[in-house]
């Protein structure tokens, strides 16, 4: 019988074991632990749950054919509204959506709605035997920019559809930020193939190495006969904190870094990228993206790494599994701490000493919290003559980033708002007929499941705009 | 994959590649660049457009062997695959409306720097051309860079052919004897670009640099390829892949950029040596 106060909990490799391997963390339910979970949900007639999820996926509906013991079935209650379940069941923050709004956790744990989602799409990508059925195609071609997360789930419901895709990618390999972001410990590798193999085998076109507002431009897709294009291009430049000593070696953005182990894998020895190991190192930030640089930089061999974010525990960005993890693997916490100088090892001795121009440490002043902004959080303030020394290799910023200019650049009215977004109508198309966006691309930095909200958004706003052209 | 069409040898070290890319080859201008990946398990590497011809759909691209990447590059024949070859990146050099420029290359930079000569001897401006380099064994694209410029001077450090010293030294000459540019276009070793904007700001005359940072991506995501401009007194961020390469010479932080151009040299020693024994063992089975 089910634990009703208590869900079930996440088997994961212990702490010592993976703080020194790429291996996934969270191992996943068994089936009947699975089952066990989705015993607990009380299918309540109101089903609040589905309301917290960005793309109002039939939660009360696949976790009730689970409690049937139908897998399959299950599955394919979660595929009509997620392309890609075995990533968000690993990487959405589920605590602040749909578990949040579980009726279960007003007096007890919420259902583990993402845990049983993740199980139902491993056990469907291990054991699903049913091929993937052809669609029709309509010969209309549509263009889609970018294969992350918000590309991947328009190219999907596209096709679905009957559209002739094309995803052109920039990178060498299709994925975008799920694969040059999110770590393998999070997100194995083999899960975004195996979704994008899926794409493929639906007829999905994809195009590497491929930048659009370079190679191509959004004009020449439309002389090549594309009907309509959707723009997730993502996240751009990467934000710096503007202090002193920001160009010294060994200080990294945090996309950098990352996309260095991920992309590149050089953290493997036959690979030629090369990368920082080892050493003391700081990540400033708090969102995921922090979270994931320093679980990295413990796993390339640091022997001491930091996390410095300027306001306290409360307010961390990150999902709440991956702080739990970090704090595990005993990455240091240094909550209401803000740096204001990196600083750097310079021998006057010896001008070829060729330590120079290389971080040695940084000078950090310590915060109180203010009054609240206007986004309501509490302002972070700095404490007189608190500030002190942190000897350092190895310093990673990850706090944002700014919108990437390529496709701005070289689409001429294009309209981009104040912070550079790409301005969307309710329907996602853009100030261009024909043109949507969405995803990092109009937002700036958000979740892998909102970019996947807009990538449907779009998809129903260019199946409406080409049915009705006819 | 993309197919080399053409190799040939410049000297003991550099080589020229021409490249089936016809996206890239239809698209690309002077003072763009590419990146590529020479194999699964290569890293990326940029290396700046060295002419195109269109019509076939070919990209030259010019490399010195430095590092283990490039050597790997260079073991490939005619025939051979690149893994991946993405561009045309960067913005094209802005070349309008200039009447009389000084092209100034250093090494294998001339390899940068004829592009742009070419495309202002097409525009019908007056291209004076001074290339350096160590020494006559290693100077290439002499007959090339005649072609596209009305005056050539070519330096040798040791003066084994040409002019001896460094490209500065004629430079400094003309200016002094009041001869006039729109632009002083400089493209070679960063100390190099750095001496002749110092030269060319004693003068009051403009001066283009190509920066050659570290990247990855080359699209704005990494921020790898970062660098300072002093703007106004100001210290201002910017980035090469996108915001360049070419930038002021007058106000790139040159200094900062050789320092961070130094970020990997202890692996990129160890990988060049182990990637000379494995080309070797391979050599001889």
């Amino acid at each position: 019988m089910a634990n009703v106060t208590k869900r079930n909990e996440m088997p994961t490799l212990s702490p010592k074991v993976r703080a020194k391997c790429f291996e996934e963390v969270a191992k996943g339910y068994d089936e009947e632990t699975a089952f066990n979970e989705a015993s607990r949900c009380l299918s309540c007639p109101t089903a609040p749950c589905i309301s917290g999820c960005p793309v109002n996926i039939d939660i009360r509906g696949f976790i009730k054919k689970m409690k049937e013991k139908d897998i399959e079935g299950a599955y394919e209650v979660i595929s009509k509204s997620s392309s890609l379940p075995a990533i968000c069941g690993r990487v959405c923050p589920q605590e602040s959506q749909c578990e949040s709004k579980c009726t279960l956790g007003y007096k007890f744990e919420p259902v583990a709605i993402g845990r049983i989602e993740r199980f139902v799409a491993d056990y469907h990508a291990a054991n699903s035997k049913k091929e993937v059925t052809p669609v029709v195609k309509n010969g209309k071609k549509v263009a889609i920019i970018g294969s992350g997360p918000s590309g991947l789930t328009c190219a999907g419901d596209l096709a679905k559809k009957g559209y002739e895709v094309t995803v052109f990618e920039a990178l060498h390999e299709l994925g975008g930020v799920l694969l040059y972001g999110i770590p393998e410990f999070r997100l194995p590798k083999s899960v975004v193939k195996g979704e994008t193999e899926k794409l493929r085998a639906m007829g999905v076109d994809f195009q590497t190495n491929v930048v659009i507002g370079k190679t191509l431009t959004i004009q020449e897709l439309f002389e090549d006969g594309y009907k309509a294009v959707y723009v997730a291009s993502g996240a751009g430049l990467p934000n710096f904190m503007g202090i002193p000593g920001e160009e010294l070696r060994g200080v990294y953005s945090a996309n950098e870094f990352l996309t260095r182990c991920n992309l590149m894998k050089a953290y493997r020895e036959v690979n030629d990228t090369p990368i920082m190991k080892g050493g003391k190192v700081a990540v400033v930030g708090g969102g995921n993206v922090a979270m994931d640089a320093a679980r990295t930089a413990l796993r390339l061999g640091a022997e001491k790494v930091y996390i410095i974010y300027r306001r306290s525990m409360e307010e961390l960005p990150a999902r709440k599994e991956e702080v739990e993890h970090a704090i595990e693997e005993g990455i240091e916490f240094r909550f209401l701490n803000n740096p204001v100088e990196i600083l750097g090892y310079s021998n006057l001795d010896n001008p070829r000493d060729p330590k120079n121009g290389t971080v040695k440490g940084m000078r950090v002043i310590k915060m109180e919290l203010g009054e609240p902004d206007e986004k309501g959080r509490r302002r972070p303030i700095e404490i007189p003559n608190s500030e002190y020394e942190m000897d350092l290799d190895t310093v990673i910023m990850a706090i944002g980033t700014s919108p990437n200019p390529l496709i701005k650049s070289t689409t001429p009215g294009l309209e981009v708002s104040k912070r550079g977004g790409i301005v969307i109508d309710e329907n996602g198309m853009s100030s261009i007929e024909g043109v949507f966006a969405g995803g990092d691309a109009v937002t700036g930095a958000a979740t892998v499941i909102s970019a996947m909200g807009a990538g449907k958004l779009a998809a129903r706003g260019i199946d409406d705009y080409l049915s009705k052209k006819e | 994959m993309y197919r080399i069409e053409k190799r040939d040898v410049l000297n003991e070290t550099v080589t020229s590649l021409w490249v089936e890319a016809p996206l890239v080859a239809r698209k690309g201008e002077a003072g763009q660049f590419i990146i590529l990946r020479v194999d699964e398990e290569g890293e990326r590497i940029p290396l700046t457009i060295a002419g195109t011809d269109r019509e076939k759909g070919l990209v030259r691209i010019i490399f010195q062997v430095v590092g283990a990447t490039t050597m790997k590059l260079n073991a490939l024949k005619e025939g051979d695959f690149i893994h991946d070859f993405v561009g045309p990146l960067g913005k094209p050099s802005d070349l309008e409306g200039l009447k009389k420029v000084a092209v100034i290359g250093g090494g294998v930079g001339c390899a940068i720097a004829l592009p742009v000569a070419k495309k202002l001897h097409d525009l019908g401006a007056n291209v004076v051309s001074i290339v350096g380099f160590r020494n006559k064994d290693i100077l290439i694209l002499e007959d090339e860079f005649k072609e596209v410029s009305d005056k050539l001077i070519v330096t040798t450090d040791d003066g084994s052919y040409g002019e001896k010293g460094n490209v500065t030294i004629p430079l400094r000459k003309m200016l002094e004897n009041g001869e006039k540019f729109d632009r002083i276009i400089a493209i070679g070793p960063l100390i190099m670009m750095k001496f002749v904007s110092l030269t060319a700001k004693e003068f009051n005359i403009p001066v283009v640099v190509s920066m050659n940072p570290i990247m990855i991506d080359g699209t704005g995501m990494c921020g790898g390829c970062r660098l300072t401009l002093c703007q106004d007194g100001r210290r201002v961020t910017k980035f090469a892949c996108v915001d360049g390469p070419e930038f002021d010479g007058y106000e790139v932080d040159f200094d900062e950029a050789m320092s961070r151009n130094r970020m990997y040299m202890d692996f990129e020693k160890h990988a060049y040596e182990e990637t000379c024994n494995l080309l070797r063992k391979g050599g001889e089975n």
